[in-house]
């Protein structure tokens, strides 16, 4: 399945966010766990990273690890994770546990879920292939409180210093994080030109809109490089939708089938 | 031993390039590698975090990388990406910690180290490493750095060969007994072996301990030497000498073992560091001497361990 580029809300990728969306519900509900909103926000960019950009030699790395759910969900949409497997999510004797585990899975290079590890392990896997002149970009995707990590910016530093160009970070910046919106805990909203002055190429764009999102990272920019995704927490469900509580809140049995019908209605 | 170290390194860049990061150390001790590894050979700066990091970013991608810093920046500083991005994954990543113990003395508590090994054995997989003479690195790093030959995570803690002028040791191995003796076992762990060397071989064996160097953790109870068993089944008393805390030390993996294997104890006690005890700070020798880990100190102590073991 493949993205077209001249709309996000062309009938093909419709349909694969809406099945994926509802798998991604069903899956948190029937496994009685929140960290939804984060989830949701970041589906976009792992569907058509999944679908439309990632090539064999391409690696992802998830540094939001909260968001596994959404990982797992792309790689179940591609067939890399089947029904079966899913329904263990979050249960025993599972490889897919509430964020992503040790090497579980071929598609999760690596074991994420604390904060600010994601990008410089991503920086470590753009250097070798710097050294083994190998092909392939290296995309990882961080949340936006996760920036008041420091382990990030010694990331930054490092990556425009050894000039990996193979490397590219997106940031879901769905503007809340665990106990308060990002403005408020970290104020440190300006991301693109804090990224800049570091010396990363920084674009924007909007992190529900798979074409444009596509068109952004098929575009030729040398690395390191980071694109902002502007994203909604609890994106598709209107009342999980910038609500703090979609960080860690289940739903109950009446709120997933309004989610879904919801969904389903598009 | 961080100069024999280099040299050591040099000669495996020829053999077995591999990737050497260093958290902004090595001035006047580490430019023969840069110039012998070029770009594989990366100063990570001041970001420990980061360091650890990358480097298991580059060991995901099969490549040969040490870490190198001095020892409690090697690894207390970024824990959590051992733990993790390291251990978690089982990336055979080398862990170089210069100044091991009390090693960077009047540098202050900072720049001590002396609970690394034992935080670090905490986690998945990683084993610790301490050579105690300068012939010990080299066979070291040599088989830490032969593609395959250990493939788990090592932390290599690096001191200061201490032994006199003259001693050849046996090759590094897991245990090696340095000489024997009729009044109980001293095991000592590291370059501490080095001062009690000095003070030990002029005693006649009816005088002293049978003296034992540990050099490689964990130990499980089936690695003990026979020989060892045999010495502490002597009677005496075991005294475990290590310049480290004693949570998570040597003295406590020894005393399991030794449970575990059901071997006759008729004694056993552990000098190890005390940490702080007076507030004051000096060099490496002042602060083993108030933790009563210099020789004169262990040599008594293991004497009075006999005496209290034989009645």
């Amino acid at each position: 399945m493949t993205v077209p580029s001249d709309s996000s809300e062309a009938p093909n990728y419709a349909e694969l966010r809406k099945r994926a969306r509802l798998r991604l519900l069903r899956m948190h509900f029937e496994a009685g766990v929140g960290h939804i909103g984060g989830n949701l926000s970041a589906l976009d960019a792992l569907l058509v990273l999944h679908h439309r950009i990632m090539t064999p030699d391409d690696v992802f790395i998830l540094a939001k690890g909260h968001a596994a759910g959404a990982l797992y969900i792309a790689l179940w949409s591609r067939g890399e994770i089947g029904e079966d497997e899913l329904r263990t999510f979050h249960g025993d004797d599972s490889r897919l546990s509430g964020h992503p585990a040790p090497a579980a899975l071929a598609g999760i290079p690596v074991a994420t879920g604390s904060l600010g590890h994601g990008l410089p392990v991503s920086a470590g896997i753009a250097l070798a292939r710097k050294l083994d002149a190998a092909p392939g970009r290296v995309f990882c995707l961080c949340s936006d409180g996760e920036w008041q990590e420091g382990s990030n910016w010694e990331a930054l530093i490092f990556a425009a210093k050894h000039e990996l160009k193979s490397l590219v970070l997106l940031v879901d910046v769905n503007g809340l994080q665990g106990f308060g919106t990002t403005a408020e805990v970290g104020g440190i909203d300006n991301l693109a030109e804090r990224f800049e002055s570091f010396g990363f190429s920084t674009s924007e764009c909007d992190g529900h809109d798979a074409a444009e999102m596509a068109a952004e990272l098929e575009r030729d920019v040398p690395g390191p490089r980071a694109i902002l995704l502007h994203t909604v927490k609890g994106k598709g469900v209107s009342f999980m939708e910038n609500e703090l509580a979609s960080h860690y809140v289940p739903l109950g049995d009446a709120e997933f089938a309004k989610a879904c019908a919801e969904v389903e209605r598009g | 031993m961080r100069d024999t170290a280099c040299r050591s390194w040099v000669e495996l860049a020829d053999r077995d390039p591999f990737v050497f990061l260093t958290g902004d150390l090595g001035f006047r001790a580490l430019e023969p590698l840069r110039e012998a590894l070029g770009e594989r050979f990366i100063n990570a700066g001041v970001a420990e975090q980061n360091m650890v990091s990358v480097a298991a970013g580059l060991a995901s991608q099969r490549h040969r990388v040490w870490v190198y810093s001095i020892a409690p920046f090697c690894y207390a500083r970024p824990y959590e990406q051992i733990r993790n991005d390291v251990c978690l994954h089982k990336l055979p990543v080398r862990f170089v910690g210069n100044g091991g113990g009390y090693g960077y003395g009047p540098m202050g508590a900072t720049h001590h180290a002396i609970e690394d090994y034992g935080s670090l054995l905490a986690l998945n997989g990683m084993q610790a490493w301490i050579p105690a003479f300068d012939a010990d690195v080299g066979l070291a790093i040599d088989r830490l750095g032969s593609p395959g030959a250990v493939d788990a995570p090592v932390y290599l803690r690096l001191g200061r060969d201490e032994s006199p002028d003259g001693f050849v040791p046996p090759p590094f191995e897991p245990f090696r007994r340095l000489g024997t003796g009729e009044r109980g076992v001293l095991l000592c762990v590291g370059p501490l072996v080095g001062e009690v060397l000095r003070h030990y071989e002029s005693l006649a064996e009816s005088a002293r301990p049978a003296l034992w160097l540990l050099s490689q953790l964990p130990v499980l109870p089936e690695e003990l030497p026979a020989q060892l068993v045999d010495d502490v089944e002597r009677g005496g008393g075991l005294l475990v000498a290590e310049e480290h805390v004693a949570t998570g030390g040597a003295g406590e993996r020894i005393a399991r073992c030794l449970l575990e294997r059901g071997v006759q104890v008729s004694g056993f006690e552990v000098a190890c560091a005390r940490g702080y005890p007076s507030g004051a700070y000096g060099s490496q020798a002042w602060h083993r001497q108030e933790s009563g880990l210099d020789a004169q100190s262990l040599l008594e102590r293991s004497a009075k361990l006999m005496e209290r073991t034989t009645g």
